[in-house]
Order: structure tokens, then sequence, then C-alpha cells
């Protein structure tokens, strides 16, 4: 960490504020400044219209908020209210029996704060898809852990380092931080060289970890 | 932690009236234990020599690697990710590099593809071995350690005539490769897999048919495919439950699509089967190693990417067959310089959660077999 102050830094404040979930950024996508790019003027970012879409808007209507394509992988942007039914439809009935991944994303300049992404596989498929659940800071979404018990250690890191608390999940309690930590280091208003002084030095003794 | 080990010796013959308490003991193993490959802790509930019940605690090596992906640019993050899973670096740089690329919308060139098949599968073979090795040491067979690091060493050997790094290698550039081949690597590997088949047969001769390590091993941490799957474990613990499933053939990467090589299962999902997987994994790594080193084709080994990466907006999702389990990358760019946000999915930290399940009703003594057999690097469950 020694060489911290010549890392660039880009605080959250200069970065632009750019959401893969409301309105898609689509034609942003296409960057002219990579010119050794093949293809460059395809765009990366494009609405997703095929069965599979079709048919989660079949059943879900206005829950499905959005369905893009980014770099031919599938996401579907969908409502927190409607979560669970989506997670449970995903499983029985379109087969994505695997929780690859379920993580979140800071976004502290919209108005809708987080978005929590999980990742699917479909063994019987074999294909992937993204759900994309926007969040308000103060909204508490509804715990995966009864669809994928795979969830369970993922929500407590996600409650860990970004903390969003899960309705209803069995053990919500920090797990890679200590218990009393104070603050939750991956969103964007924390920053790299913050820490929790007060713990740091209670418990190890120290004036500072940096 | 409710109760420690001391505070219940001492207060169970006055809670109970005969001379032996069959109250229900807590006991912590770890941070510091020889047999949890690392600093795990785990608590584990005890009635008498059986677990009724544990509890990980993990995060004594979290560095905070995802918040420092996005203070860096993409090149500068590359060498972190070596330091997660710090047994298989050649692995996680080329899950990085590749889900970058994809990011890019680039492709490595056919010659950079095949090189890091290479390296990536000797790099199986090194994980595997020093799992090998420290599993059995685990259990009490000491001699498969020495044999193991010996074989290890070749590999890193190759490493370090590669790229001067033996295992935090950063052998990988986004776009392909800082270096172009040493000119004896296909030698090197050809001189090493043909020796190493005469090896994993004596590995196997020492451990496959004798009975201490059947018994040791044989029944022991048992997981069907179904809680596998519910429980989102992945690589060998999938596959000795009876799932025929790699990403390395199910979404191919790198080139693998080009060789031919089998995926091993097992049948009872337990210790033993998940040693058997493991083993053939390496048969078939030798296989994929010698298939590829004897075409490596010409050409340049780098994509044409600038010096300064902007990967236009978007976010990507790439995962590779690490040797753990699926190891995936989930990076959202904002169109900087830094990565808005990356997502490490690690295998390791996932397939403990497994452990649970896996050690209820076993022996303690089990439960060194069973941490050994999940096959955890702490580096990559704590990032």
């Amino acid at each position: 960490m020694a060489d911290e102050s010549k890392a660039p830094q880009s605080p959250e404040s200069l970065r632009p504020d750019v959401s893969g979930s409301s309105p898609a950024p689509s034609a942003k996508g296409a960057s002219p400044s990579l010119p050794t790019r093949p293809g460059a003027s395809a765009p990366l970012q494009v609405p997703l219209d095929n069965e599979l879409s079709r048919r989660y808007r079949e059943r879900f209507g206005a829950a499905i908020l959005n369905a893009l394509e980014d770099r031919k992988q599938s996401i579907l942007i969908v409502d927190a209210a409607q979560l669970i039914e989506i997670a449970r439809y995903s499983r029985d009935e379109e087969k994505f029996d695997l929780l690859e991944d379920y993580t979140a994303v800071d976004w502290p300049r919209r108005e809708k704060r987080f978005d929590l992404v999980a990742q699917l596989y479909s063994f019987t498929h074999n294909m992937r898809v993204r759900l994309k659940i926007p969040l308000r800071a103060d909204e508490l979404p509804a715990t995966l852990v009864p669809i994928w018990p795979a969830a369970n250690w993922l929500e407590r890191e996600i409650f860990d380092l970004f903390g969003i608390t899960f309705r209803g999940h069995p053990n919500l309690k920090r797990i890679l931080l200590p218990d009393e930590w104070q603050g939750h280091p991956l969103r964007k208003d924390y920053d790299i060289l913050q820490q929790d002084i007060a713990w740091v030095q209670e418990n190890l003794g120290i004036q500072s970890g940096q | 932690m409710k109760i420690l080990a001391d505070t219940v010796h001492e207060n169970a013959p006055q809670k109970t009236d005969t001379l032996f308490g069959s109250d229900e003991l807590v006991i912590n193993m770890g941070p510091q234990h020889p047999a949890t490959h690392g600093v795990l802790r785990v608590k584990l509930k005890l009635d008498g020599e059986r677990v009724v019940g544990s509890e990980c605690v993990i995060g004594y090596l979290h560095r905070g690697v995802e918040k420092i992906a996005e203070n860096r640019t993409y090149q500068q993050f590359a060498p972190y990710v070596d330091r997660m899973d710090y047994v298989s670096a050649v692995s996680n740089g080329l899950g990085y590099c590749e889900a970058v690329e994809k990011l890019l919308v680039v492709e490595a060139p056919p010659r950079a593809r095949v090189i890091r098949t290479v390296l990536t599968e000797l790099q199986r073979i090194a994980s595997h071995l020093l799992w090998l090795g420290t599993h059995a040491l685990d259990i009490g067979a000491l001699t498969p350690l020495f044999y193991c690091m010996r074989e290890r060493e070749e590999v890193l050997k190759i490493f370090e005539k590669y790229c001067g790094a033996r295992l935090t290698t950063h052998a990988f550039r986004i776009g392909g490769l800082q270096y172009e081949a040493y000119d004896t690597l296909e030698k090197d590997v050809e001189r090493f897999c043909k020796n190493f088949e005469g090896r994993i047969q004596e590995y196997s001769d020492l451990l496959t048919g004798n009975s201490i390590w059947i018994g040791r091993t044989r029944n022991v941490g048992l997981l069907n495919s179904a809680d596998c799957i519910a429980l989102g474990v992945s690589g060998p613990v999938l596959r000795a439950s009876g799932v025929k499933w790699d990403l390395r053939k199910a979404m191919p990467y790198a080139a693998y699509d080009q060789y031919k090589f089998e995926i091993p299962v097992g049948t009872r999902g337990d210790t033993y089967d998940r040693y058997m997987v493991r083993l053939e994994e390496m048969r078939q790594s030798r296989l994929i190693c010698l298939q590829a080193i004897e075409n490596i084709p010409a050409g340049p080994i780098m994509a044409r990417v600038g010096k300064v990466l902007k990967p236009p907006v978007g976010e990507v999702y790439h995962a590779i067959e690490a040797p753990k389990g699926i190891l995936g990358y989930y990076i959202v760019s904002d169109g900087s310089i830094q990565p808005y946000r990356v997502r490490i999915r690690p295998p390791s930290f996932i397939n403990l959660q497994a452990l649970d399940k896996m050690i209820r009703g076993h022996l303690v003594t089990d439960v060194v077999a069973i941490i050994g057999t999940l096959d955890i690097v702490l580096g990559e469950v704590d990032r």
C-alpha cells in the first residue's frame, strides 16, 4: 500500500453516474476511444428480446423492469417486491438451479442506490441469466435462502460489505469483518483508507492499520 | 462466542450429577490449527466426540481485494488476483484477464490461448498435488506429501522459467501474454508429463487400496448432488457427487474446445470419491498438456489493446473452472480506466458453506479429513 498516493484515485464525485438498470445507456456502449476493438460500431448493450425474456414478461408483467443483453449476456432487471416469486419461478420453471453468485453494486447518486446482482446458471439448458434488483437505500429485500441455500453466506457478505439487510435471513451477521466493525467498506462513500479506528485501536492495540 | 471450552470444563461437574457430564461442549478448532489450511476457525458443538453442529468463523485474511480493485486500473489490479488462491495463481489470472478481455470485446490470439491452457493445466496439477499431499498428511499419511512436493516443484520450475515467479506468477496480461514461451517450454512440459504418468501411479499405489486410507475416507463427508447444487458447491466436490459437469466442457474458454479429455465423476460423494476424482483430473490435465504442446500455433501473443484500458460502459460475468471450482469475475465498467466494481466469485468460500452439512454426525477426527477434502484456500475464502 506504499504507493497509495501514486495510484490514480478517482473519488466517487468525479465518476460519471452510469447505471445498468434505469433506462439502459445502450448507445454509450460503443466507445470511440478504442480504435483497436473490432466491430466498434455495434452497440454492446441491446434490449433483450428472446423467448426467455418474453416468458418472464408474460408471467410477471411490470415486475420485469427491463431486459438487456450486454456483450451477449442476458440481464433481467426485476422489481424487488416480487423477488421471491421471480426467483422461485426461475428455479422451478426455468431450471436455473444454481445460484452461481449473488452480490451488489453501489450507485450512490441514483435514487435506487443499490443493485443486487444474481448470476443464475441452468444445468439443463447450459445457460446463464443475470438478475438485477434495484433497491432504495432503506429497502429490505427478501432473502433468497429458502430458494437457493447457497444465498446464505452470499447475503451475509452483502450485508457485511454493503449494509443491505435481508428480510427473513436465518443468521444475518457479518461474515468477513469483525462483528463489532462500524461501516460497510464496499459502499462508494467509504474511502479506501477509511477504517473503524476505534475498533483497530481497541482490538489490535495499534494506532492505525494503515 | 458464547461459551469457551475451558469454562465448560469448570462448570460441567457442578451442572450435572454424574462425574462425567453429558452436556454438549463447544470447542474451537483454529484459527491457528495445522489442519485448517490457514486461518479458519470452526466452532464445533460436540456431543462426546460427535459433531452436532458447527459454525465457521472466517475473515482473518480479509484484505478487501474487491475494494482495492475499484482504486486501481485494470492492469494494476491483475497481480492482486494471484494472491487470492495463492496456490493456483495462474488460474486466477486467466479468469481475470479473460473477463476484462470480454469487457473490452477483444480476444487473445490463438497462440496465447494455447500457452495459457498449458500453464493453467500445469497449475491445476500443482494445486491438486498440494491438496493431495496436505490432505493425506492431515489424515496421517506422511509419505505422499514429500512425493507431491517433488512433482509440484517441477511445475513451479516451469513457471519460474516462463515468467520468473513460482507462486504469485502474474503470468498473463490482459489481451494475451507478456512473455513469449521460452525455447524449451514444450520440452520441459513434455518431460514433466512423461515422468508424471508413473509418479501419479505411485501416489495411487500408496493410497488407493490402502485400508487405513479407505477407512478414513469412505462414507466420510457425504454430500449428494442435489445438496451440492443447492449450496452452490462446484469443482471436484460437485463431480464426486456424480454431476458430470465441468465449465471447460460446458462453456469452453481459452483453448479447451480443441482438446479431448474426460470429466471424472464419483458415485457416492464421499471423501474417497473426491480423492479419486482429483487424481483422475490430474491425469486428464496431463493429457491436455500433452495435446496442447504438440501443436502450439505460431503468431502474435498479444491482441491489440491500448496501453490505457478504458472498457466501454457495461458489465460482464466470466467464470472459469479453477482447480477448486467455479471462479467467476463480475466486472462493471463506467468507461473510466478503473473498474467501477469487481466482484470475485470465489469457489472456496462457497464450497466451505457445505462444511456444516458434511461434518454433522461425524467424529472430530473426521472434521480434519472433511476440511481437507473440500480443498479450501483461506486467501480466497476471505479475499
